[in-house]
């Protein structure tokens, strides 16, 4: 059995594609269930039900809107790029599935443990902002495009202060392994020494993936939509999904780079029996709940503060940040060598 | 406030910690809502819902057919046909109301002078087709004869005021 999982070429295959399906479909029930989980906190904080009827306690109603997207007609604009806009929702999509390959569960537990696991996610998290360009180009809508347009400079902006962060934990790593940056927080998570930085990001995870207060592109109250405002069905599906799959994204960055990924708060017995993807989940959904009751809170930023926030705090901010982490580390010969700590 | 206390308390997000302690209190405050279909809200005696015609309690329908309601009705939703029956009492043929056009104001129950034509305590009428909503003479006495205690019940209620 080992011996045709590792060694033959057809065993190897079935066996990255039973890993992908591992990952997958555990994420797309949790974005079934995210969308459910975010009406329930959000009706609780505003005194209201939430969905009770479709199942016990509404567990149905994720089904029930998927089966109502699903079947709704797709409505395709007559000037739009027909084939640009449809590849739009799917590249959404696919990229906030296929970022999940470097996301450790466990000890070495990722579909691809790649020595750049950082990189491939800011990347793929870059490419994100090609989904809206293209959708919010190939509408042929003026609307559509402003939003894109809008999207686009949101998400560029705070992934400046995103990466100026991530740069501050990989200096206190020395490793660009996710793996290395959660086993180098075995002794203390990076929450604690750099709690600003982890504000600063989690507000930036925040814009990143255009949740309120800084939802501008979709801004219900005073627009329809942004750049999906010419989609239908299970384009926007496809949409929707990849917005909330990028949040469970999100929330695994901030538990991997500053929660400590899948180790237990304190290394000692009762803790410990818990298995570690069990704490990631943990931590994910405590960072999910922080989104939603972030939503439930903030009015909406406006588009120039929005920018002010992004460019003239957060980035001065985070720069100052690092470079004072770097003088630390290098003043207290700290700085970790090259190549991870645990190597 | 100094310009640096100022700055401070924002970099602090004190508001902020403040706004979300609220929130998350009110996640743990009784439900304010109520779970509509099973539980409903308090109606007054004067509420004015679905139209119904009564009858007396000998089985014989009030309406006189004197279409002071029909000529009152702002909307004109209410169309009415008379003709003297056999024993020579003058009755409805035709009695329709345009529950699509009716602003439900009252006014045909105002108007009339026996009682025949009320509005009464339900609102759970929403149907299907537009067609369902042209209530004719046989729906509105059969809402009378569904809802006629509860009719009864509201006109004695209001009998002092009137």
């Amino acid at each position: 059995m080992a011996y045709f999982f590792y060694q033959t070429l057809v065993g190897q295959i079935l066996l990255m594609l039973l890993e992908t399906l591992a990952v997958l479909v555990p994420l797309l029930i949790g974005v079934a269930y995210l969308t459910l989980m975010e009406r329930k906190v959000m009706a609780a904080m505003q005194r209201r039900r939430g969905p009770n009827v479709n199942g016990a306690f509404g567990l149905l109603q994720a089904f029930a809107d998927a089966i109502k997207m699903i079947v709704k007609e797709t409505v395709i604009p007559a000037g739009a790029n027909r084939v640009l806009f449809l590849f739009a929702p799917f590249l959404t999509f696919s990229l906030a599935m296929a970022a999940w390959a470097v996301i450790p569960t466990g000890n070495g537990l990722a579909v691809a443990n790649i020595n750049v696991g950082i990189l491939y996610l800011l990347a793929m998290s870059s490419l994100g902002v090609y989904g809206m360009l293209i959708a919010g180009w190939a509408s042929n809508s003026r609307y559509a495009f402003l939003g894109g347009l809008r999207s686009a400079a949101q998400m560029v902006s705070y992934e400046v202060s995103i990466g100026l962060v991530i740069v501050s934990v990989l200096l206190a790593v020395g490793s660009l392994n996710l793996n290395d940056i959660v086993l180098a927080q075995r002794h203390i998570w990076f929450c604690v020494p750099m709690f600003p930085m982890f504000i600063v990001f989690f507000i930036s995870a925040l814009a990143e993936t255009n949740r309120a207060p800084f939802d501008l592109p979709e801004g219900e109250s005073e627009l329809v939509a942004g750049f999906f405002v010419e989609y239908s069905s299970l384009a926007f599906g496809l949409f929707f999904l990849g917005e909330y799959a990028n949040m469970i994204l999100m929330s695994s960055m901030v538990s991997i780079l500053f929660l400590g990924g899948w180790l237990p708060p304190l290394g000692i017995a009762p803790l410990t029996w818990i298995p570690g993807p069990l704490w990631l989940i943990f931590k994910i959904l405590f960072c999910l709940f922080v989104f939603i009751w972030v939503r439930a809170t903030f009015p909406r930023y406006r588009y120039d503060q929005l920018m002010r926030l992004g460019w003239k705090v957060f980035l001065p901010f985070s720069l100052l940040w690092m470079i004072g982490t770097a003088g630390f580390l290098m003043a207290t010969g700290l700085l970790p060598h090259m190549g991870g700590v645990n190597s | 406030m100094s310009v640096l206390g100022t700055t401070l308390r924002s970099f602090l997000l004190k508001e902020l910690a403040a706004g979300m302690v609220s929130t998350f209190r009110m996640m743990f405050q009784p439900k304010v809502t109520l779970n509509y279909p099973y539980e409903k809200g308090p109606l007054s005696h004067r509420f004015r819902g679905e139209h119904a015609l009564r009858r007396y309690p000998n089985g014989e329908e009030r309406c006189i057919a004197c279409k002071l309601c029909e000529a009152t009705c702002p909307a004109e939703a209410i169309t009415i046909e008379a003709e003297q029956r056999d024993d020579g009492s003058r009755r409805t043929t035709r009695y329709d109301i345009d529950m699509t056009k009716c602003i439900y104001c009252g006014l045909c129950e105002e108007a009339c002078p026996v009682d025949a034509i009320v509005e009464g305590p339900n609102y759970e009428f929403a149907t299907e087709t537009r067609e369902e909503l042209m209530y004719d003479k046989g729906k509105l006495l059969a809402n009378g004869d569904r809802w006629e205690s509860l009719l009864a019940r509201r006109l004695e209620l209001d009998a002092p005021y009137r």
